[in-house]
């Protein structure tokens, strides 16, 4: 093989120059009316439109420099490093890992639970308050609903696009019956589970005929059906408007976050009233949860069940064929899955204090299974981490002032968290299709542990 | 008795462009086996050029006839979606054709979810009203029927024609079928694969860029959340009638907005999704490749 210099490729340049022009003028013709034009309405509610050249002609300029850019530069540079890569041979997956690698969840596990603290003692009690709740309990959550999605596109391969009307099952199963017959937090969340995984098989039974996306698309009617059951069913569900004033969780009864309560915890222990020590309490509760989602999959995964899931992802007839009760295995898969999401649910009516139909649109689903899929299916690390970086980010989006100095006072970064979120979405797909974590562990092995590229596992037939 | 006839039209007019819509979902599940989240937002996008076309038009040409401003709308709007999706099928989707199943579904729901947002970034997140553009309304007794209704209903019956007559006469039809059948085996006999999913593509633009036209006439009002529901709802329809089968979009686009008059004239307007919902579910329990769908054959 003789050395090729890929730079020196004749006509690079005037290719470069061409695709740029030729994503420049796709770029006009795409973006001229969304945003060349502007519409909006004036005091007499009259639509009106006024151009908006200047924007346009930067985002023209920005898809013909920057596909001439790729195209010229960025494209060549990546053969050649992927032609020396591939010259000096496939390097063997090392066996002896780093020691934060072969020590990283004992590590991630140490963190967690001493984050509250040290963002306590660095932000103080009122400071802690944003760190512990919108970066630690949301994320967690979503952490928590990932790992239960993952029991059922993951590992048993079925594609739901409804889970989140087992997370409206857990959630509204709270506020209600904490309402109506002032159960704790503590009764209630197996209960709310329970419920959550009846759904579960309720939505399993007509389901367990299809296959693929028929099955997709029941998940999905099945997400909405109970969504617009929550919105119109007021005389239970109050509608649109939601149940405000949802109990909040105790320390086991002991002690209570009722400001009014007696055994106030901030009270009971003489300390300063604040809303951070029920956030921090809560944050742990959700570790716990998801600690428990973790242990309960990965033991179940070593079960008969377990192992049951995992051969109907890869081929159902064949694990018909081999006498395994294929009904038994989707609807488990469904329940627990569901029952993880009841208990997310009921966490997180408990935190909000407040629940509303809002809450459970189909987009929240949609996050969730990108998150699991992002994740690399089926690896709860991996799931994790895609919950942090996706989660997280947009989150961090929302503590962005500085953006404002860039783009002028009116600039609000929130308004692009959603944008941003699909585009990464798409990003990620691209550049890493087979989630972040690539290759996993096997749970069956002969002799000795391999571990195998995610791409020989098939996953979401259904 | 009129009242159900009346139903009936409204039913057919609101299928007529769930048809429209499915159309571009089977066309697009036929050729790549991909769910096309995107596609209802593709409908979006093609209601707002039209909306902002007819801004322009009315602002510049204060008398224009009514028949030439919806042509040159839908003209426009065709030609924009087009644009969006062959862009959106080369960047997003075709990377990854050979990759797991589902990754192009997230990057097409990211898609979704990017291109609703850009719409609410680029145009404001409140609704757009548009003045009426046709008014005239008959009366056959006590039935009502708009000509707005009218030309919806031909608009679809001419495409639908058209449409069939590419799928089933052309050479290009002739493509489309043999990459749906055996991609490998037709790029084995000359058929450009990737031209033909492009074109698959840009025409499910095309019809969806109708169907957008049309809904902002029919409820005289745009949003940058118009592409979920009925996005959602044509894509029921098109599995109610078979994914992949054209003549099951059709179907099962008219019996949805059917399904869904009817209810709401009868029973509850709000449990009108529900209903919709609901019925696909049965239907799918008893037959599960949808009423028109080919079984399908499975191999281990």
């Amino acid at each position: 093989m003789t050395e090729q210099n890929f730079p020196a490729t004749p006509g690079l340049m005037a290719k470069a120059l061409k695709e740029g022009i030729f994503a420049g003028v796709l770029a006009l013709g795409m973006f001229l009316l969304y945003v060349g034009i502007k519409t909006d309405q004036n005091i007499n509610n009259e639509l009106i439109w006024y151009p908006r050249w200047g924007l346009l002609a930067i985002f023209v300029l920005v898809a013909g420099i920057g596909r001439f850019l790729i195209v010229g530069f960025v494209a060549p540079h990546i053969n050649q490093r992927r032609l020396a890569k591939a010259k000096a041979g496939i390097p063997e997956v090392s066996e002896d890992k780093g020691f934060f690698r072969k020590h990283f969840l004992k590590i991630a596990l140490v963190a967690l639970v001493l984050y509250p603290p040290v963002v306590m003692s660095i932000y103080g009690t009122q400071g802690s308050l944003k760190f512990v709740d919108n970066f630690g309990i949301q994320i967690l959550i979503y952490v928590m609903l990932a790992w239960g999605l993952n029991v059922v596109v993951g590992l048993a391969g079925l594609l739901d696009l409804g889970y989140v009307a087992f997370y409206a099952v857990g959630a509204y199963s709270y506020a209600l019956l904490s309402d109506l017959f002032g159960l704790s937090f503590w009764v209630l969340l197996p209960i709310a589970g329970i419920l959550a995984a009846f759904w579960g098989i309720i939505l399993g039974f007509p389901v367990l005929r299809l296959r693929g996306d028929y099955l997709a698309i029941v998940t999905l009617a099945f997400g909405e059906i109970i969504r617009l059951v929550l919105i119109n069913w007021t005389d239970v569900t109050h509608g649109t408007a939601g149940i405000s004033g949802v109990a909040k969780a105790s320390i086991f009864g002991i002690w209570s976050f009722d400001v009014g309560a007696s055994n106030n915890f901030a009270k009971s222990f003489g300390l300063p009233m604040s809303s951070a020590y029920y956030k921090i309490f809560l944050f742990y509760v959700i570790l716990a949860l998801c600690m428990l989602t973790a242990y309960v999959t990965l033991r179940l995964r070593r079960m008969p069940i377990g192992r049951a899931w995992e051969a109907l992802r890869e081929d159902e007839i064949a694990c018909r064929s081999l006498g395994i009760n294929t009904v038994m295995t989707k609807l488990t898969a469904f329940a627990i899955g569901a029952m993880f999401g009841g208990f997310a649910g009921s966490f997180f009516a408990a935190r909000q204090g407040f629940v509303s139909p809002e809450s459970f649109v189909f987009l929240e689903s949609a996050v969730i299974l990108a998150i699991v899929v992002l994740g690399g299916m089926g690896s709860l690390t991996g799931i994790a981490i895609a919950a942090i970086a996706m989660v997280g980010g947009t989150e961090l989006l929302r503590e962005m002032e500085f953006l404002k100095l860039i783009f002028g006072p009116d600039f609000t970064p929130e308004l692009y968290r959603m944008l941003l979120f699909g585009l990464a979405m798409i990003a990620v797909m691209l550049f890493k299709p087979r989630g972040f974590v690539g290759s996993r562990e096997p749970t069956a092995f002969l002799k000795e542990r391999k571990a195998v590229s995610g791409s020989f596992t098939k996953e979401g037939h259904g | 008795m009129e009242y159900f006839i009346q139903q009936l039209l409204n039913g057919l007019t609101l299928g007529s462009i769930y048809g429209l819509v499915a159309i571009g979902y089977t066309m697009v599940y036929g050729i790549i086996g991909m769910i096309n989240f995107a596609h209802g937002d593709i409908f979006m996008l093609g209601g707002f050029a039209a909306l902002i076309v007819f801004l322009i038009l009315t602002s510049f040409f204060a008398g224009i006839p009514v028949a030439l401003a919806l042509l040159l709308m839908l003209i426009i709007a065709m030609l924009v979606t087009s644009l969006w999706n062959w862009t959106i099928e080369r960047v997003a989707y075709r990377p990854l054709r050979g990759s797991f199943r589902l990754a192009p579904l997230i990057t097409a729901i990211g898609m979704s979810i990017a291109l609703s947002n850009f719409i609410q970034v680029t145009q404001g997140p409140r609704n757009k009203p548009v003045p009426p553009l046709i008014n005239d309304v008959y009366h056959f007794g006590d039935i009502t029927f708009s000509l707005k209704q009218l030309v919806i209903v031909i608009v679809t019956a001419v495409l639908l024609a058209v449409f069939w007559y590419i799928v089933h006469r052309t050479p290009l039809g002739r493509a489309q079928r043999a990459t749906e059948q055996d991609r490998k085996m037709a790029a084995l006999l000359g058929v450009d694969v990737d031209r033909t999913i492009s074109i698959t593509f840009v025409m499910g633009a095309a019809l969806a860029a109708v169907a957008g036209t049309m809904y902002l006439m029919y409820y005289g009002v745009a949003s940058f959340t118009d592409g979920f529901t009925p996005g959602v709802k044509a894509f029921t329809a098109a599995v109610l009638g078979g994914i992949g089968s054209l003549p099951g979009a059709v179907l099962g686009g008219l019996l949805i907005g059917l399904i869904e008059s009817l209810w709401s004239a009868y029973f509850s307007i709000a449990y009108k999704d529900v209903a919709t919902f609901a019925i696909l579910a049965f239907v799918l329990i008893f037959k599960p490749t949808g009423i028109l769908g080919r079984p399908e054959v499975e191999k281990v």
